[in-house]
């Protein structure tokens, strides 16, 4: 280890981990080439593509622009941590049925991004999905098919929980 | 085949194959492939677009210890890479042609230290005058490509068009200009490589076509066929940038594996890959186009132009493509083209989705609307005038055997986009607004699969296989970057075999697994190769009945019972076929003349615009897309490919824009070359007709490349009826619209005046 990299100790899907690391190390190769999620992706190195977009601390941020010492004690989520266990998510699920992915590279970042939006907007609107995808860049589904997965998600999740609410009555 | 005939897989949305893993994030890409002990490597290239290589000299205060050079003189094979001509050479060796060409290759195990040797290596040249632009080169002063820069030309005659000049009501003439365009795949270019004596090479990598791959190494490497393997990895998009590209660099790759002795991956940055990988050949074309008083066309004259770069790789085969497009889906008697793939000294241009015909049907559709502009006509009518039809023939006398939809296509697309409505509607709105609205058309057609013999020679093996533990696997080369290939295939064999779509799987896409099923390029793979799985199933059934294995009705357990007792008899069950072409299919290669394509599909596309005039930007509000493709193998993977072209259409024509200074792309990055995001796609409508083929997989026929041809005239027609501007050239950003305002304004003054 060199004197001058720094310990940083993060929270990534759940679980703790302390990495050594220089301290302006991107915190998508401290995630793809230290903790091996390579669920990451790199597609631009600028942030314009968005397809290294993880969570941190609730907030979609492009991994490439985020030096490891700002994310310090920081919680991240990434795609792997989308289905622990294996099964895939409501989300997921949806861009699956929905031709929401196709090459499949933007799909990590792609989902992050919706999962933010499906989190803060349940129920979006096309606008506001656009809006809330607009910082994640497919080259192969002209989005139509991602707007319908995530429009999918937010229904199947609202008849869940319209179904949960009418039997706690 | 009908197109109602009842399938139970495909026609049906299954799943795609490869979702889940994509899904979770696990699929492997090649940049998240690691190797115990592997190092990587970068590449030093020409700062100058043409010039002699005096010197490479090393810095001297840099440590070079534990780094690995490789120049053009550590090549054991041939310095050239294996395509159509062997022009273009592996490594620069003594002359560079285009900026960003490469002369030397460095490999370290830590990949942090090769910007750094990348900097330290100093290329002394003596530059030669560069040609950077058509013009430049059909002048012919100086010559960079052979004896008159030219890599390929074309004459294609139908008819006299000169005796008809003299007799036609009207004569049109336009000029045509496209652009350079990106791929943008997510995923950059990129390989791991590996060397040894025993194996020979092996190669890793995001590519579409594994076999050009295999035979560019055995050249370079002066290997046999056996020493020699490509493995293709998930694969992030390619769109045809990953067609002739990956032999480049897994050459590269595989000489520093053979001088360095280890495992080595490349793996290029944006910058890198979008300064020194093919982008869409820009063109230039003039028509010049006859008519009678009814809008009938009499005879067409068009000049094709493209810009091919510093060597050859595909612009013969793309400037073909181009030609025999350049008529649109139109019948003319008399027609005669002159095209011409012209050399200059930039990175060499390349397969794009359409290759070549995205450029054509742009020039063409544009000049359609103006040609029904001079007469007065409405532009729909005019193109229904001409549309082709069931026994008319194209311009190389290929006859149309099959019904050609062009006509209810459009009474379908009129209707569903309200198209006159709408029209009206704007005509009524736009003298009162800032924002003009209009509404614009393209009608056009795309060949499917190789050009003319191009499928004879490719000759094309693929096949199916049932291994020991149950699983029908589809074996072809044919290769995944998101469009479906392994979805499709395995439906196209489930559907044959009377199983279910989860008993089919891919055999990896290995050259030392898989035989040669062609490259997956020219919207073949559905129509073609599907239609190889689709004979290779029913032969495999044919082979465990004469074994008297299958009865006439089986069931899926039945079927893999008898196949378990075929392999306990004979060993493996393995089922290949080779292509067969259509009857009656005939091409004079020299003549061009007779079946271009083996089946065309054909489309068209309605978009609406709304051009700010205060800003000069435009947006397209609202897009509809009919097709006919054959047969629809999934309608959510076929829906994917119509609404994703249509969005890298909408960005060829409004927002891609290739800045080259003295030959280098100074806009290599995502910052500052633009493609539409979520925020900026329209609406897009897509609707098929089913049309089935009887010599595809089920009846398909291609669809990958089509929807790219039509978003840039449909649009620039729909500037047109906003604004009353005839923009001919593409992409028309803000800035762009400015300048042609200004050139209008200009020749009012002077007509004033």
């Amino acid at each position: 280890m060199n004197a001058q990299w720094s310990t940083v100790q993060l929270t990534v899907n759940g679980l703790r981990h302390t990495v050594q690391a220089p301290p302006m190390k991107r915190l998508l190769d401290v995630l793809r080439e230290d903790l091996r999620l390579t669920g990451v992706k790199e597609g631009c190195g600028e942030g314009e593509c968005g397809s290294c977009s993880v969570l941190m601390n609730g907030e979609l941020v492009n991994s490439c622009l985020v030096p490891v010492l700002q994310a310090a004690g920081a919680t991240i989520q990434t795609v792997e941590g989308l289905a622990p266990q294996g099964e895939l998510s409501l989300l997921q699920k949806a861009f699956l049925e929905c031709g929401g992915a196709q090459c499949g590279i933007c799909t990590p970042g792609m989902l992050m991004a919706a999962t933010q939006l499906l989190e803060r907007t349940p129920n979006p609107t096309i606008n506001e999905i656009r809006e809330g995808l607009a910082g994640n860049l497919c080259r192969c589904t002209g989005f139509i098919r991602i707007f319908e997965s995530v429009v999918a998600a937010a229904a199947t999740k609202a008849a869940a929980v319209r179904k949960e609410e009418s039997h706690a009555r | 085949m009908r197109a109602n005939a009842t399938t139970r897989v495909v026609g049906t949305p299954v799943p795609r194959k490869e979702g889940a893993e994509k899904l979770h994030g696990r699929a492997r890409y090649v940049d998240d492939i690691e190797r115990e002990g592997m190092w990587y490597g970068t590449t030093v290239r020409s700062t100058i677009p043409r010039g002699l290589i005096r010197s490479i000299a090393f810095d001297e205060s840099f440590d070079w210890r534990e780094f690995v050079v490789v120049t053009a003189k550590d090549i054991p094979g041939k310095n050239h890479i294996q395509l159509i001509i062997a022009d273009q050479p592996c490594l620069a060796d003594t002359q560079v042609n285009h900026c960003d060409e490469a002369i030397v290759l460095l490999a370290h195990p830590d990949k942090h230290k090769l910007r750094a040797a990348a900097a330290a290596v100093e290329i002394d040249y003596e530059p030669l005058p560069a040609v950077l632009s058509i013009e430049e080169s059909e002048l012919r002063d100086v010559i960079v490509w052979g004896e008159n820069n030219v890599f390929k030309s074309f004459l294609l005659q139908k008819g006299n068009v000169d005796e008809v000049w003299d007799q036609a009501a009207h004569i049109v003439e336009g000029e045509y200009r496209t652009g350079a365009q990106e791929h943008l795949y997510i995923e950059n270019n990129g390989v791991i490589a590996e060397y040894s004596h025993e194996e020979g090479v092996t190669v890793w990598g995001s590519l579409q076509c594994p076999f050009y791959v295999h035979r560019s190494l055995l050249a370079v490497f002066a290997l046999r066929e056996d020493k020699v393997r490509v493995i293709q990895t998930e694969t992030g998009g390619a769109f045809g940038g990953k067609e002739d590209f990956p032999s480049i660099l897994a050459s590269h790759a595989a000489l520093l594996a053979l001088k360095s002795g280890h495992v080595v991956k490349m793996v290029f940055d944006r910058m890198e890959d979008l300064a020194a990988t093919p982008k869409r050949h820009p063109s230039r074309i003039r028509h010049r186009t006859a008519v009678d008083e009814d809008g009938k066309l009499l005879a067409i004259e068009i000049d094709l132009g493209t810009d091919g770069g510093a060597y050859s790789t595909l612009s013969s085969t793309v400037l073909s493509r181009a030609t025999l497009h350049a008529c649109g889906p139109y019948v003319c008697p008399n027609v005669r083209i002159r095209s011409h793939a012209w050399a200059t000294n930039t990175v060499p241009y390349g397969a794009f989705r359409g290759f070549g015909a995205p450029q054509s049907i742009f020039a063409v559709e544009r000049h359609m609307d103006e040609i029904a502009a001079r007469l007065g006509m409405d532009p729909v009518e005019l193109r229904r005038r001409n549309f082709l039809r069931e026994g008319d023939t194209t311009a190389t006398e290929q006859l149309m055997r099959e019904p050609v939809m062009m006509n209810d296509l459009m009474d379908r697309i009129l209707e569903e986009s309200s198209f006159y409505a709408r029209k009206m509607r704007f005509a009524q709105e736009n003298p009162t607004s800032a924002v003009k609205r209009g509404i614009g058309i393209a009608a056009f057609f795309h060949g499917a699969g190789f050009t003319g013999s191009g499928e004879r020679y490719l000759n094309s093996l693929a096949g199916i296989d049932v291994t020991a533990d149950g699983q029908v696997r589809v074996l072809v080369s044919s290769t995944e970057f998101g469009q479906g290939t392994n979805t499709i295939l395995p439906q196209i064999a489930a559907e044959a075999l009377l199983v279910e779509y989860a008993d089919v799987g891919m055999a990896p896409a290995d050259t030392r697994v898989v035989p040669n099923s062609g490259p997956t390029v020219a919207s073949r793979t559905a129509m073609v190769v599907g239609r190889l799985v689709e004979r290779a199933s029913l032969q495999l059934v044919g082979m465990l009945r004469s074994e008297g294995l299958l009865a006439a009705e089986y069931s899926r357990d039945e079927f893999f019972a008898a196949c378990e007792r075929y392999r306990v008899l004979k060993g493996e069950l393995v089922s290949l076929c080779r292509y067969e072409a259509p009857p009656n299919v005939f091409w004079d290669d020299q003549e061009y003349r007779g079946e271009a394509y083996p089946a065309f599909a054909w489309s068209i596309h309605v978009a609406q615009v709304a051009v700010d005039m205060t800003t000069y930007s435009t947006e397209v509000e609202e897009y509809w897309a009919i097709q006919e493709v054959g047969r629809v193998l999934n309608p959510v993977l076929a829906g994917g490919q119509i609404e994703g072209g249509v969005a890298q259409g909408v960005g060829y024509a409004l927002y891609e824009k290739v800045l080259l200074e003295n030959g280098h792309m100074a806009n290599n990055q995502m910052t500052n070359y633009i493609m539409p995001t979520a925020a900026d796609v329209p609406a897009i409508h897509v609707y098929f007709a089913e049309q089935p083929f009887a010599y595809g997989g089920y009846g398909a026929k291609g669809i990958g490349e089509l929807p790219h041809d039509g978003p840039a005239p449909a649009i620039l027609n729909a500037i047109r009826n906003a604004t009353g501007l005839a923009c001919n050239a593409i992409p028309l950003l803000p800035e762009d619209m400015l300048a042609k305002l200004s050139e209008v304004a200009a020749m009012q003054k002077d007509v004033i005046r």
